[in-house]
């Protein structure tokens, strides 16, 4: 790192001060997310999370994934996690409280990735130049060429899988309703 | 705004003006701004325009809305706080300040807190994309604008779901049901027909939207093909369900939930929400003016021409490209005022259906429609050559010699184009009559009280 004075004003630019700021975000969010045992609490915990990953996309200036990641995950994710929260908890302010062996595995498991993680920083040499986009050159139109260009037999794949995956859900709902009928709930 | 500041590239200047207020500024400054003066500009851009607007817009939109509903039903409206009670919204947000900021006991008292905050940043962050001119855009270099728009504001549900869900009260949280249900299925139609309108167009990038539907009425998107113009009123039915307006404002139908989601709200926390309903409704008139209305452009394509003529000598245009742009303002705010009119005059007119009417108008009607629409605007890009380009930029609109190569288009966006225009004109009447009646019961109402009082006397 560069320690000198003017290294140090250039440090502090406003795309550093606001990069610690997303990544104190995502770090105190990841926590909560962890250590909350209201799963509500969890829910929003992940939801910060996932808004300073935006954040960290916006510094990029990858603006496309940054908004992809808000309609995906914070949008469609959290929407489905909290329908599932108030649809199957009994009490409104259920606890999640681990059992022992459940937060060994998960300790285990956390140490291994962040080990993991550590190691495949340090072997990686910071290399990372930013591209700046020509003027007039819209990577959106390049992103939608791929799709339907070299990348076109991955997306109808994943787009057949999603259709799959709806009619395999309509058909779990139908059921259900079926079965209801059945058990002679109708009264007039 | 974050990449801005994220990168020092310095937009070149000389040729032509840089893209956004960063470009203005760079003009009178006659040089590349330093990064120290960019900061200063965006902080200032947003303590002396951003946070102002934003503010502004919604109370005068309240305002506005109680005037149209006294009107609509025969009363004044607010007229005591300020000449006709423009100044009524400030009263009430002085009030609600100085009201108790309730929690009920059972309440969850961090999401409680959190909720209206949710609701309404994300609101504002919509703000940031939209066009008001040439170069009156906060956030210029965002080339995903419409995505971005429809990406957060669908972070708002979160903070309208929490809301329901930490307020332990029965009603809020048939309420934050209603309202997720709906805002999921909704979104469906709503970006589809967005979808088309982008297709069309051929561009994500709101400045770029603008300067396609700059040569006169028939070159806006509404009026390229018929399945635009039915996707602009798919957009509208399913953004008025997307935001709870009236007649889909189930979420809090107040008289069957209470007040719905915010049932335990008051104070400060319950005018966020306030806020964020009526913000929301000028984004979301924002992205339909810009995406089929033409955006900031006036009907005869004359801002969309002198903003191509200056651009090649901006240097001896300063002045004219700043005033240039503060029309190009206020034809987008117009056109988006008249939109939220429509929506009010909505509201206070049609009853509100039950749940499952909506969600049967949803993915009964809405979606098979808007992907019908979807199929029929890709086979008119296929089957019928359009006229591409930036009006003024790449052909002159009103020279029959630009369309030669595509005739059928002229002829559509023709015959639309005079649709449209008699609808406007249509509805535009309408108002002015509505107006000239409306001052007959003013007439009528001061004209009994003098009477009755002889009378009684």
């Amino acid at each position: 790192m560069n320690l000198s004075p003017h290294g140090l004003i250039a440090a502090i630019s406003m795309g550093n001060v606001l990069f610690y700021a997303f990544a104190a975000m995502i770090a105190c969010a990841a926590l909560v997310m962890v250590i909350s045992q209201n799963i509500v609490h969890t829910a929003v915990g992940l939801l910060f999370t996932l808004l300073g990953v935006t954040g960290i996309y916006f510094l990029l200036d990858a603006e496309f994934l940054a908004a992809v990641q808000l309609v995906i995950y914070v949008g469609g994710t959290l929407i489905l996690i909290i329908f599932g929260v108030m649809l199957t908890s009994q009490s409104q302010r259920s606890r999640l409280g681990p059992s022992l062996p459940q937060v060994m595995v998960a300790l285990t498991l956390g140490a291994i990735l962040l080990i993991a993680l550590v190691v495949a920083i340090h072997h990686v040499t910071p290399t990372l130049a930013r591209s700046q986009p020509a003027p007039g050159e819209y990577p959106m139109d390049l992103l939608g060429q791929a799709l339907l260009g070299d990348a076109l037999a991955p997306f109808e794949l994943i787009s057949v899988l999603l259709l799959v995956a709806m009619i395999g859900a309509a058909y779990l709902a139908r059921g259900r309703k079926r079965s209801n009928e059945n058990s002679g709930s109708r009264t007039p | 705004m974050f990449a801005a500041w994220s990168n020092s590239i310095s937009t070149p200047i000389g040729g032509a003006v840089g893209d956004g207020f960063i470009g203005l500024f760079q003009l009178w400054l006659g040089r590349a701004a330093t990064p120290m003066e960019r900061l200063l500009e965006d902080l200032l851009l947003i303590a002396a325009v951003f946070l102002p607007m934003v503010l502004l817009i919604a109370m005068m939109s309240i305002w506005w809305e109680r005037k149209v509903a006294g009107h609509i039903q025969s009363r004044l409206g607010p007229n005591r706080v300020g000449p006709i009670g423009l100044l009524q919204s400030l009263a009430d947000g002085i009030k609600l300040l100085l009201k108790e900021d309730l929690i009920p006991a059972g309440a969850d008292q961090l999401l409680f807190r959190l909720a209206p905050y949710l609701a309404f940043a994300p609101v504002f962050a919509a703000f940031l994309v939209l066009p008001f001119g040439p170069n009156f855009i906060f956030e210029p270099r965002l080339n995903v604008g419409v995505f971005w728009i429809l990406a957060i504001l669908s972070v708002e549900v979160l903070g309208v779901i929490l809301a329901g869900w930490a307020s332990n009260n029965k009603w809020a949280i048939y309420g934050a049901m209603r309202e997720a249900c709906q805002m999921v299925s909704y979104e469906i139609p709503l970006g589809l027909s967005i979808i088309i309108g982008v297709m069309t167009a051929g561009t994500l990038s709101m400045r770029r939207l603008g300067e396609l539907q700059g040569g006169g009425i028939h070159t806006w998107l509404i009026f390229r093909n018929p399945f635009v113009f039915c996707a602009f009123f798919v957009y509208f039915v399913a953004s008025l369900a997307s935001n709870k307006r009236a007649p889909f404002d189930l979420p809090e139908s107040e008289s069957e939930l209470v007040a719905g989601y915010h049932t335990e709200y008051s104070g400060m926390r319950f005018s966020f929400f306030f806020f964020a309903e009526y913000a929301a409704m000028f984004v979301i008139s924002g992205i339909q003016v810009s995406l089929f209305l033409g955006g900031w452009n006036d009907p005869a394509g004359y801002i969309g021409y002198a903003s191509h003529q200056w651009m090649h000598d901006p240097q001896s245009h300063k002045l004219a490209l700043l005033l240039l742009n503060c029309a190009a303002a206020g034809m987008f705010v117009a056109k988006c005022i008249a939109i939220v009119f429509v929506q009010m005059w909505i509201r206070w007119t049609l009853p509100r259906p039950r749940i499952d009417q909506v969600l049967y108008a949803c993915l009964k009607v809405l979606f098979p429609l808007a992907c019908l629409l979807l199929l029929g605007a890709a086979l008119w890009q296929l089957l019928v050559s359009e006229r591409p380009g930036v009006p003024w930029v790449d052909y002159q609109p009103y020279q029959w010699s630009a369309w030669q190569s595509a005739p059928a288009a002229l002829v559509v966006q023709g015959i639309l184009a005079l649709l449209g225009i008699t609808g406007i004109a249509a509805i535009v009447g309408w108002i002015v009559h509505a107006v000239l009646s409306a001052k007959d019961v003013k007439k009528r109402l001061f004209q009994i009280k003098p009477a009755s009082h002889v009378e009684t006397a």
